[in-house]
């Protein structure tokens, strides 16, 4: 409740509405917080062609398992003598990678289905409704398995089963601001002037619908983080020569005993940019969309 | 409450329909012919016409998938390509393990979650409240896989109190080796499920207790006991079971990875090698399983809902 007035009285101050996002987010010190995560994830995937690191598939089998500090290896290497600083580096942009193209596809497909069933109800709102609840009837994860197991394990296939099983979010939530948005004064008189379908659902149900997207796509997005992880650390994600966090996570994970930081290394990285992603979408859902709260 | 009922059955057949027909589409979905899928790479192709002709592949998809229904209907889930065994009494072996370990998480993230979350509301604005619902946040962000590889680094290989994977010792053993074993997949599956339950409950106990009802309570002299643990929590237990049927949905499918990083023989380790094998016929009977017991778990925690909520029955 106090998220509510705390919003009515920026509402009223003589800043732009951008500006005043940036103000609110800037009190929030959990979500600057989570915000320098993400964007420090984001400098590791973006930097990596661009830095001097060494060649993160060279192997180098004389030495193996080298612990953290090691001459030559920040990070130490792994069980083949890879460097692992490197190797954090381009698996980081792997795992965004996948992510954000898996978040970008459930956002736009998850979109365009809520507006649609929420703008035209009737029987396109009942038969993508239905469809909805019977992806929704699958545990979270046994969907992605399902795709998996029928497209075959992989980077493209797994990115396209984590966005499948996340368009039902989307969708839901945009099929609800989508009912209350229709009935919209501004709407209504849009349609008295005559605009088209096409013209109201993108030019002012969507683009009003987009403070809830962003957030729903913040908060997505560490989702999608874990699942891309999850998937590659059972093997049926990223398939080697190419790793990300995931499976580097999983190859270390037969050296716990004696290079545990094989694979806390990873694991770490993967916390903290699930951790960023979820403080900056708790931040912005209470600056942009209190409504969304719990 | 029989009206309710009958609804929220109804309501369970098209989405088990729908359930059917995507598993039923898996085989073909999937690149490739069926039945060379079902037999594997070492089939003859005289087996292969044999079975394309058993299973009326040349036959219309619809008739094909009313026989398909009519053998599973009938426990026929076919027969594993790896094991060569028939699919569901090996997938029902699985399953149950993989319940042990589903209910061993959800209990965990009950008792803990809730009750954090009730005491963090009761102690609202304390710094026992701030840090709960840090290690909350933590929690959420935390991958299963990472936490149960902490746990074991910490507990199995460093203090060396608990195993490190397995359901019973080598030699077997009784229902205290499982309780044992059971402890780390159990606490690292429910971790995020209670961390979610422990911010849901918060949020839903303040919401309660600011409404005028607990003034009314408080008034009358009611215990503080009471009336958080009474009143506040019987009206925010609607919201709480919500999530809870959610979190069960999460849990039964979040046991892939747990299974997979404590070597805990269930129904998602078997179906992780099913999908790396291209065994179709136990991916096709695990995934059933599993959606159709998340089907009935979900009508179990409506029917609950309905019965907190009488304003749910009657509307």
């Amino acid at each position: 409740m106090t998220t509510v007035s705390s919003l009515d009285s920026g509402a009223v101050a003589p800043v732009s509405a951008r500006e005043s996002l940036f103000a609110r987010l800037k009190k929030n010190r959990l979500s600057l917080f989570g915000g320098v995560l993400v964007l420090l994830a984001v400098f590791m995937a973006i930097s990596a062609p661009f830095l001097p690191l060494q060649d993160p598939d060279a192997v180098d089998a004389s030495s193996r398992l080298a612990p953290i500090g090691a001459p030559g290896h920040l990070l130490g290497t792994d069980e083949l003598g890879r460097d692992i600083l490197s190797r954090m580096f381009w698996g980081g942009r792997i795992t965004l990678l996948v992510s954000i193209a898996a978040t970008l596809i459930a956002m736009i497909a998850g979109t365009f289905l809520g507006l649609v069933s929420g703008y035209f109800l009737g029987w396109t709102d009942t038969v993508i409704s239905r469809g909805i609840d019977v992806l929704m009837a699958f545990p979270y994860f046994l969907l992605a398995l399902t795709v998996i197991a029928i497209l075959g394990p992989g980077l493209l296939n797994g990115m396209l089963a984590i966005a499948l099983v996340n368009v039902p979010f989307f969708a839901r939530i945009i099929r609800g601001s989508t009912l209350s948005l229709r009935e919209a004064d501004y709407v209504l008189a849009a349609k008295g002037m005559g605009a088209g379908h096409s013209r109201i659902l993108f030019r002012h149900i969507l683009l009003n619908s987009l403070p809830t997207l962003v957030v729903a796509t913040t908060i997505n997005l560490g989702f999608m983080i874990t699942a891309a992880a999850a998937l590659s650390f059972l093997g049926l994600g990223v398939q080697p020569p190419t790793s990300d966090w995931g499976t580097m996570l999983a190859s270390g994970r037969q050296y716990l005993s004696s290079a545990p930081h094989t694979s806390y290394l990873p694991g770490l990285a993967i916390f903290l940019t699930v951790l960023g992603f979820n403080l900056l979408g708790d931040g912005l859902r209470d600056a942009l969309d209190p409504r969304m709260r719990d | 409450m029989r009206n309710y009922l009958l609804k929220r059955l109804a309501q369970t057949i098209p989405v088990l329909f729908g359930i059917s027909i995507l598993v039923f589409s898996m085989l073909h979905l999937a690149p490739g012919d069926p039945a060379d899928l079902l037999l594997g790479p070492d089939a003859t192709p005289e087996a292969v016409e044999d079975l394309r002709e058993d299973m009326g592949l040349n036959r219309p998809l619809i008739v094909q998938y009313g026989a398909w229904a009519g053998r599973i209907v009938q426990g026929d889930f076919g027969r594993s390509v790896v094991l060569n065994r028939a699919v569901l009494p090996e997938v029902m072996k699985r399953f149950k393990n993989t319940l042990i370990l589903t209910a061993g998480a959800l209990a965990f993230a009950v008792v803990f979650g809730i009750g954090i979350g009730i005491l963090a509301a009761k102690f609202h604005q304390t710094v026992f409240d701030s840090a709960a619902m840090l290690v909350a946040l933590a929690g959420i962000s935390m991958p299963t896989f990472f936490t149960g590889i902490a746990a074991i680094l910490i507990f199995a290989m460093g203090f060396q109190v608990l195993p490190s994977s397995g359901m019973y010792p080598a030699r077997g053993g009784d229902f205290f080796d499982l309780m044992r074993h059971l402890l780390m997949p159990a606490v690292t599956l429910g971790a995020v499920s209670a961390a979610i339950l422990a911010r849901i409950t918060r949020s839903a106990m303040l919401e309660v207790i600011q409404q005028d009802f607990i003034r009314t309570a408080r008034a009358k002299g009611v215990s503080e006991d009471k009336v958080v643990w009474i009143h506040a929590l019987r009206n925010a237990s609607i919201t709480i079971v919500t999530v809870l049927g959610m979190q069960i949905g999460y849990l039964l499918g979040g046991s892939v990875i747990t299974e997979a990083v404590f070597s805990w023989p269930g129904l998602g380790q078997m179906m992780v090698r099913a999908i790396q094998a291209r065994d179709y016929p136990t991916v096709q009977g695990g995934v059933l399983i599993i959606a159709m017991s998340f089907v009935f778990i979900n009508l179990a925690v409506d029917l609950i809902y309905a019965w907190l909520d009488p304003r749910i029955r009657y509307s």
